[in-house]
Order: structure tokens, then sequence, then C-alpha cells
């Protein structure tokens, strides 16, 4: 048994921190993009009442619409996840049908998201009309294209599945790219919490 | 399959080969079951968060401290349940709170240097 062990650890400790160390890099990174993130919503919040024209947040947002875009994103988490357990449980058609569906919730966020910017922008609120604009954009900008990476992500596992190229271990790449869905996730999370629910100084509706 | 395992990795721990805490898995992962659960939780705190938002005028200086607990406790119950934080090996949580804990007090200080909770 002790020596089965140690051949077993052999195979499955290559690494030197006995962890596999894709998935410590994909922490790395999300802790990065902790660093990333925070910088630009501390510039919103630096900047959020410094705008000395309008559009101001209060005129312009949409909280009834803005929580269902939120309530989509929430949704994706629970489809991806659940796509991650179908994984495990080597069930790919039903792995495959949750991965399409965090895909098209997604898309759906982001839709909303490209519809939301077109409105505010009618509204005369574009990049560079305040210091509310630029920083407002910027912040939900970078979010909207990391769901997009998200999405592609999703789209090219479903794809590498039919084609059999996810390897060894399918459920392990279909966890990775869930630890990225999942980190869009939380940051959309403070931003709601953050940019949208904290009433802002300036004319109030 | 997992009784298997934790007599594999208690044998391993007893010969010193590995620390038996120190496991790429420390807890097998929820049923499909308890993520719907805590989903139906998150929604509620979303709602919650959402409602409130109508009533802030009433709620006066209470809004905020309601707010920002109902957002660490969503940030924290998908950590934690949906990105495994919970069941998966301590390393990775502290790989993740060095960014995050860095990210936080970094910010907090730059926030704090423009008086921005002054204004």
């Amino acid at each position: 048994m002790v020596d089965a062990a140690i051949t077993k650890k052999h195979d499955e400790h290559e690494t030197t921190t006995g962890l596999p160390h894709t998935k410590l890099a994909m922490w790395l990174f999300l802790s990065s993009e902790c660093l990333l993130f925070g910088a630009l919503i501390t510039t919103y919040v630096l900047y959020r009442n410094a705008s000395i024209k309008g559009p101001y947040p209060n005129e312009i947002f949409d909280i009834a619409y803005t929580s269902v875009s939120s309530f989509v994103l929430l949704t994706s988490s629970l489809t991806m996840v659940l796509s991650v357990n179908a994984a495990q449980l080597r069930d790919w058609p039903r792995m495959r049908l949750w991965l399409l569906t965090t895909a098209m919730l997604g898309m759906t966020f982001v839709g909303g998201q490209v519809y939301e910017f077109t409105s505010f922008y009618r509204e005369g609120l574009a990049i560079t009309t305040n210091l509310f604009g630029t920083t407002f954009y910027t912040l939900t900008g970078f979010h909207g294209v990391h769901v997009t990476v998200g999405i592609l992500m999703l789209l090219s596992l479903v794809a590498m599945s039919f084609a059999d190229r996810l390897g060894d271990e399918p459920a392990f790449a279909v966890e990775m790219v869930g630890l990225y869905w999942h980190f869009v996730d939380i940051v959309w999370i403070v931003i709601f919490t953050v940019v949208y629910l904290i009433p802002t100084s300036g004319p109030h509706k | 399959m997992a009784e298997t395992e934790t007599d594999f990795q208690r044998e391993l721990g007893a010969h010193g080969l590995i620390d038996p805490m120190e496991t790429h898995a420390r807890r097998e992962h929820p049923s499909a079951k308890e993520y719907i659960r805590i989903f139906v939780i998150l929604v509620v705190f979303t709602s919650i968060e959402v409602s409130i938002w109508y009533v802030r005028q009433q709620m006066g200086g209470w809004y905020l401290p309601v707010l920002f607990p109902l957002m660490v406790a969503k940030f924290s119950l998908v950590v934690l349940w949906f990105m495994h934080l919970r069941f998966d090996d301590r390393r990775f949580s502290r790989f993740f709170l060095m960014g995050l804990a860095g990210a936080v007090t970094l910010y907090f200080i730059v926030l704090l240097t423009f008086r921005t909770f002054l204004r």
C-alpha cells in the first residue's frame, strides 16, 4: 500500500507544491484582477461627486433595468457551477447544456449593457462628457470585456468537448473557466452595489 | 471512492508523505441541490438590496449599513461555494486573499488620502 502510495504520490504530485499549478496560476491571476478592478472602482468612487456638469448618476440610472441584468448574471453563476458539477459526474450532454446556457445568459447581460450604454449616450452621457462618464464607462466597459472573454471561453469549451479535445480531465478545464466566470460575477456584485445602489450627490430623481 | 481517497490520504499522512490538511480538495464539492440553495439565498439578498434602494430616503442612515453586509455576504457565498474555496486546499484561499486584502488595503488608503469619506 505504501509503495503504491509513493508511486501514486510521485504521479500525482509532479509539482513542487503538490497542487495543480494551472489552478494555482488561475487563483493568482484572479488575485491580480482584484487589483485591476479595485483601481477602477476606487477611481469611480474618488470622482463620483466631482462632475461639474450633468448628466449625473441619479438622472440616468435605471435601477429596475440593471437589477434584471444582475439577476441574469447571478443565474449564469448557478448554471456555470452546475456545468462544473455535471463535468465532475462525467455527464457530458448536461455539461454542454449548462455551458451553453451560461454563455447565453452572458450574452444577454452584455447585450443589456450595450443597450444601457446606448441609452445613456442618447441622454447625453459620453465617455468625455464629465468625470462620472469617464470613470463609469471605463469600469463597466472593462467588466463587459471580461464577460465577453468569458463567453468566448465557454463557447470554446463546448466546441472542444464536441471535438473531444478537453484532455484527460475535462472537468478540470471546465472548473478553471468556471473560476474566471464566477470572478466576473463577484466583480459585478461589487459594481452593482457601489456604482448603482449607493446614492450620489447631484440632482435626485 | 471518497472514503478510499481518505484512507489513501491518511496512509500518506501517517508516513509523513503529505500533510493531511494540505490536499488538493479538503472536502467533496457540494451537490447540485446545495448550489441551488445558495443561489436562492443570493437572489433573496439581491432582492433585499434592490428593495431597500426604493426606500433609502426613509431608511436614512441605516441604508449603507444594511447594503454593505449584503454585498459582502453575496461576495462570500459565491467565492466560498461556487468557487469552492470552502472545500479546496487552503493555499488557494491564501493566494486569493493575498490579492483581495492587498487591493482593499491599498485602495482604502488611497480613498483616505483624498478624504473621500469626508466629502
